[in-house]
């Protein structure tokens, strides 16, 4: 049942993408993100899904993945297109009933925020589908390192953040596993309305709540008793190394930055 | 016939680079009234096998008839077939939520729509069953002991008066004398109230001393199916996958190979002392 959800999970393959160094990726996307506010027209998004085929292409990612992950934030692109189609103000009224109205201009960024909205989540799926939580946490740490002089713990940040992400697949069998039990008890999480179906969750959430503590307790024992005491002077195996291909990378990101910035001033 | 299944597979994640066969055609015939074991090493599908028993989770191809219903048919309603097929997972008590120990057991009979002194009669008499006593019945579960704990969920499940009850190695992580009263009990339901029990352990004496017949599972596959003695025989073959004959059989092998005339057919420990009792009276 919670096999299908996929954001936030990798998917090991050996590809140009996925041998990137995670610093690059991390801030590429990032950049990426900041990219998609700075075109406001079809010209910069026709551009865009060019450039995001040919990544998602190089990334040997089949675009099925891409596509499972859209599939959570479908409501969301409903309600901000329905918000958008009908809260727009404008000049080209389209349809009119009893003061609800259709404009051209609302119709227009309704498409423009659901497509907005869309590569969003396929830029930043890319990013965690391409790269391991551990990478993505060192990439992080390493982005933060920087900061620690003005007191940001990058280490422990990081700790978190893996800690976190490692709890998340856990939890989901744990899940998966009450619910089975309570179901073999003769549980029914699926029908009833809104009040019906909160408190069937209780039993669910109580024992999900018990391991997640239980749990966690555990892990922090078992930190100490093997002197954890932060990052520093800590080593690790894998270095992250700035290599030719990452250049190229940041260098590409740069121009399609350029791109955009142009189509919008221009 | 209590449990039929026919050319069943099961495909976890099917369509990605993460999917793994779990069960590989799988054919067994479970009577009523039978005590059957299921061993096999970690991951060799036992888990995924015992979650079909009532439905939780579909095949994805092949069928399964659960006292006479066919499982995938439209009619057949898994909510009864959940309340005759009672399954008590791995560690049971980590499913345990509710404030006091008797409303927790009252859950299942209460989800099949029973009177509330029906479901009053049903808990007293299932945690009877188990050893709980009634000045305990106020008490949260979560204040018990380990094993009261896993006897509370196991109680859980009892109460539903499951006509198959389903065990997921009951006695992982317990202490001798906890693993010994929830076998003694399952074994006096078993003896009692008729019900057909299926066993899932990774305990080979456990296993011998209770059950008719075992069912040994290997990479999602039924690797060998009889009676404890004929499966027992093939010792190399069970090492090979991980597994082992009960400790007794060991020594008496070891025994005969020392020049002592004893059976090797012996699965437990007292069988196994009467057997070397007898021998050396008779060279006496």
């Amino acid at each position: 049942m919670f096999r299908d959800i996929t954001i936030g999970q990798y998917y090991p393959a050996n590809s140009l993408i996925h041998k990137l160094d995670s610093r690059v990726k991390i801030i590429a996307t990032f950049i990426f993100i900041i990219d998609l506010f700075i075109a406001n027209n079809y010209i910069g998004y026709g551009i865009t899904s060019i450039f995001l085929g040919i990544i998602i292409f190089l990334s040997k990612v089949p675009i099925k993945y891409m596509l499972k992950g859209l599939k959570a934030i479908f409501v969301i692109i409903l309600i901000t297109g329905a918000l958008n189609i009908f809260m727009t103000p404008g000049e080209h009224v389209l349809w009119s009933y009893k003061g609800i109205t259709i404009t051209g201009e609302g119709l227009y960024t309704a498409g423009l925020m659901a497509t907005r909205l869309i590569f969003l989540i396929i830029g930043s799926s890319i990013l965690t589908l391409t790269t391991s939580p551990i990478q993505l946490t060192d990439g992080i740490e390493s982005i933060l390192n920087p900061f620690k002089k003005i007191g940001i713990p990058a280490h422990e940040v990081a700790m978190m953040m893996t800690i976190a992400l490692r709890f998340i697949p856990i939890l989901l069998e744990e899940t998966d596993k009450i619910m089975k039990a309570q179901m073999a008890r003769g549980a029914d999480f699926e029908s009833g309305g809104i009040i019906k179906r909160a408190k069937s969750l209780i039993p669910l959430l109580v024992p999900l709540f018990i391991s997640a503590f239980r749990r966690a307790e555990e892990l922090a024992m078992a930190m100490e008793a093997r002197c954890y005491r932060g990052g520093e002077n800590r080593t690790r195996m894998k270095q992250l190394v700035i290599e030719n291909k990452d250049y190229i990378a940041m260098t590409i990101i740069a121009i399609f930055t350029l791109i955009m910035i142009l189509i919008r001033f221009i | 016939m209590a449990i039929k299944f026919e050319k069943v597979t099961h495909v976890y994640s099917k369509g990605t680079p993460f999917e793994k066969i779990a069960l590989n055609n799988i054919n067994i015939h479970i009577k009523k009234g039978e005590f059957v074991g299921i061993i096999g090493h970690t991951g060799s599908g036992k888990s995924t096998l015992i979650q079909h028993f009532n439905g939780l989770l579909k095949p994805t191809e092949g069928t399964i008839t659960v006292l006479g219903k066919k499982l995938n048919d439209k009619d057949t309603s898994l909510k009864e077939i959940r309340q005759k097929v009672g399954l008590v997972f791995q560690y049971p008590e980590h499913q345990l939520f509710e404030m006091t120990i008797f409303k927790d057991v009252a859950f299942g009979p209460q989800n099949m729509g029973l009177s509330k002194e029906e479901v009053e009669a049903r808990v007293k008499e299932a945690l009877d069953m188990v050893g709980i006593k009634e000045d305990m019945y106020e008490k949260s579960p979560f204040e018990l002991s380990g094993g009261q704990k896993r006897r509370v969920a196991i109680a859980g499940v009892l109460a539903m008066k499951p006509e198959i009850l389903v065990l997921d190695e009951p006695t992982a992580g317990l202490d001798p004398k906890g693993r010994d009263e929830i076998l003694t009990q399952i074994q006096r339901l078993h003896k009692t109230l008729g019900i057909t029990v299926i066993l899932v352990s990774h305990s080979m004496e456990d296993i011998a001393k209770l059950v008719d017949r075992i069912i040994v599972m290997h990479k999602g596959k039924v690797a060998l199916n009889g009676a404890p003695v004929s499966v027992f025989e093939h010792v190399e073959e069970l090492e090979k996958m991980g597994l082992a004959a009960p400790q007794i059989m060991y020594i008496m092998k070891a025994l005969k190979e020392k020049g002592l005339d004893v059976s090797t057919n012996i699965l437990t420990v007292e069988e196994g002392a009467k057997e070397i009792a007898s021998i050396l009276k008779k060279q006496k």
